[in-house]
């Protein structure tokens, strides 16, 4: 029996689907939560959440600049993610969070995310049309309008979660000038090799999705780690196969 | 019974993404030509959001510019800016042509970005060079292990084998440097980034199954 490309992704998406769902009954079953890998990172971004509500500062979410239409939206989804669950803990704040983001609909989608965990809140009054800017539609622009922001706007946390080249060292730098902590992650590979070096604190590979996981967004985020666990493991494993049987076959000819 | 926005909104958006999936995995010619045009549509819908974005930033900078204090100066020059640019573009369109040869260097719209624009991200690219290399310094007094000591040597490595050293003027040196950058390179680096690639790709999909399931639900509120 041939497949073909579309036919192995098709499969791919549907097995996936299913494990969620499978992970996500078990999971609501046995609480949830437990035994999830320890990344410092995401305690350290709690404590800082807290630390911001308690001293009265802001905190910054940057979104990147992954356009909705293209495969790099995976990215900015996680982002708003990260900003519902901060923005949740952050509503009663005197200094509600501020979210910039290089992208149109980016912007839209923040500025609704927002609205929602403050509507979940019944804090609608807090509620600022202008906490969700688009700071610039090029990379550099991005970074430049970002840049202000965290230096003029009692910046205290900068969380930056989605799309971004190597731009995002000058937003990491202007966090760091001003003291405050830095979360940051993005889907791009180069740029993660400069988060290694620029950030406080990077999220590196598929970190940058577990944000909804360990800030506690739902059983359904819990489970498609598990399921994103389940398919590295067979990947590893066909990856591993395809070596040995390479092997074998190369040793027998 | 009243439907509530974001149940519309929900059903728009789970029905559009099984929509485009479908017609990714069963392509066809009829097929191809729907999926053109809803992606066209989401296109033109981004250009719309792209305005409403430029309004909310302009918005804000004339709220810092009337409030005055710190930045309010440079509040000003951007609200200026973009109105200026706004009217060039509308008086001149993006295909306006002034006599024959240098038509491109004259129109208006692109002139500003040929000579403000590019030279001033230039200039960011260049402080982004210079915040590297301090970054780079700055990694061991933050992380001093093993993993940095490893990822600064490397780096130093490459940009070596990159050099004048990698570039044949050292003999059996050069030779070296070069075998080995290449290995660098082309073996752990390689091995490295198709790990964090794998990753990302599992972590697109579980993120993109999630808006499908209507469980992550990042518009209408």
């Amino acid at each position: 029996m041939n497949f073909d490309a579309s036919q192995l992704g098709a499969a791919v998406v549907i097995i996936f689907l299913l494990l969620i769902i499978g992970f996500a009954f078990y999971e609501r079953a046995r609480g949830g939560g437990r035994n999830l890998r320890d990344i410092p990172a995401f305690s350290r971004l709690i404590r800082a959440i807290g630390l911001a509500v308690e001293d009265g500062t802001r905190l910054h979410i940057s979104l990147g600049r992954g356009e909705l239409h293209t495969s790099r939206s995976a990215a900015s989804f996680a982002g708003l993610s990260i900003l519902e669950r901060v923005a949740r803990t952050a509503s009663i704040s005197d200094y509600p969070p501020v979210v910039t983001s290089g992208d149109g609909a980016l912007s839209i989608l923040a500025r609704d995310t927002l609205s929602g965990a403050y509507r979940e809140m019944e804090a609608d009054e807090q509620f600022d049309p202008t906490q969700a800017r688009l700071s610039g539609v090029t990379p550099f622009s991005y970074a430049a309008g970002a840049i202000p922001i965290i230096e003029d706007e009692k910046v205290s946390a900068s969380i930056l979660a989605g799309h971004y080249g190597p731009e995002i060292a000058l937003i990491t730098e202007a966090s760091d000038r001003t003291g405050g902590f830095t979360l940051a992650g993005t889907d791009h590979i180069p740029a993660q090799a400069i988060l290694f070096a620029a950030a406080e604190e990077p999220l590196i590979g598929e970190e940058l999705y577990a944000g909804g996981a360990y800030l506690r967004a739902g059983f359904v985020h819990i489970a498609s780690l598990r399921a994103q666990d389940v398919f590295r493991w067979l990947i590893i494993l066909a990856i591993l196969g395809g070596g040995i049987l390479n092997f074998i076959e190369a040793w027998l000819q | 019974m009243k439907l509530r926005l974001p149940v519309i909104s929900m059903a728009v958006a789970i029905l559009s993404g099984l929509a485009l999936l479908y017609l990714a995995f069963f392509p066809s010619s009829a097929n191809a030509h729907l999926r053109a045009l809803l992606l066209g549509w989401a296109a033109s819908l981004g250009g719309i959001a792209l305005f409403i974005g430029i309004l909310n930033l302009l918005i804000v900078h004339v709220d810092k510019l009337s409030e005055g204090g710190r930045g309010a100066a440079n509040s000003g020059v951007l609200v200026a800016a973009a109105m200026l640019t706004f009217i060039l573009a509308l008086a001149f369109g993006p295909n306006f042509e002034y006599g024959t040869g240098e038509a491109y260097q004259i129109q208006p719209t692109n002139w500003l970005f040929r000579y403000i624009q590019f030279p001033i991200e230039t200039s960011l690219m260049a402080v982004l060079a210079v915040s590297l290399i301090y970054a780079a310094a700055r990694l061991l007094r933050r992380r001093p292990n093993a993993f940095s000591i490893i990822f600064l040597a490397t780096v130093l490595f490459i940009l070596l084998g990159n050099s004048l050293v990698g570039s044949g003027e050292f003999g059996v040196i050069s030779t070296g440097v070069t075998s080995l950058r290449d290995w660098i390179t082309q073996v752990p680096a390689a091995a490295g980034a198709r790990g964090l690639l794998i990753g990302v790709a599992l972590g697109t999909i579980a993120t993109g199954l999630r808006i499908l399931m209507g469980t992550d639900r990042p518009y209408g509120g």
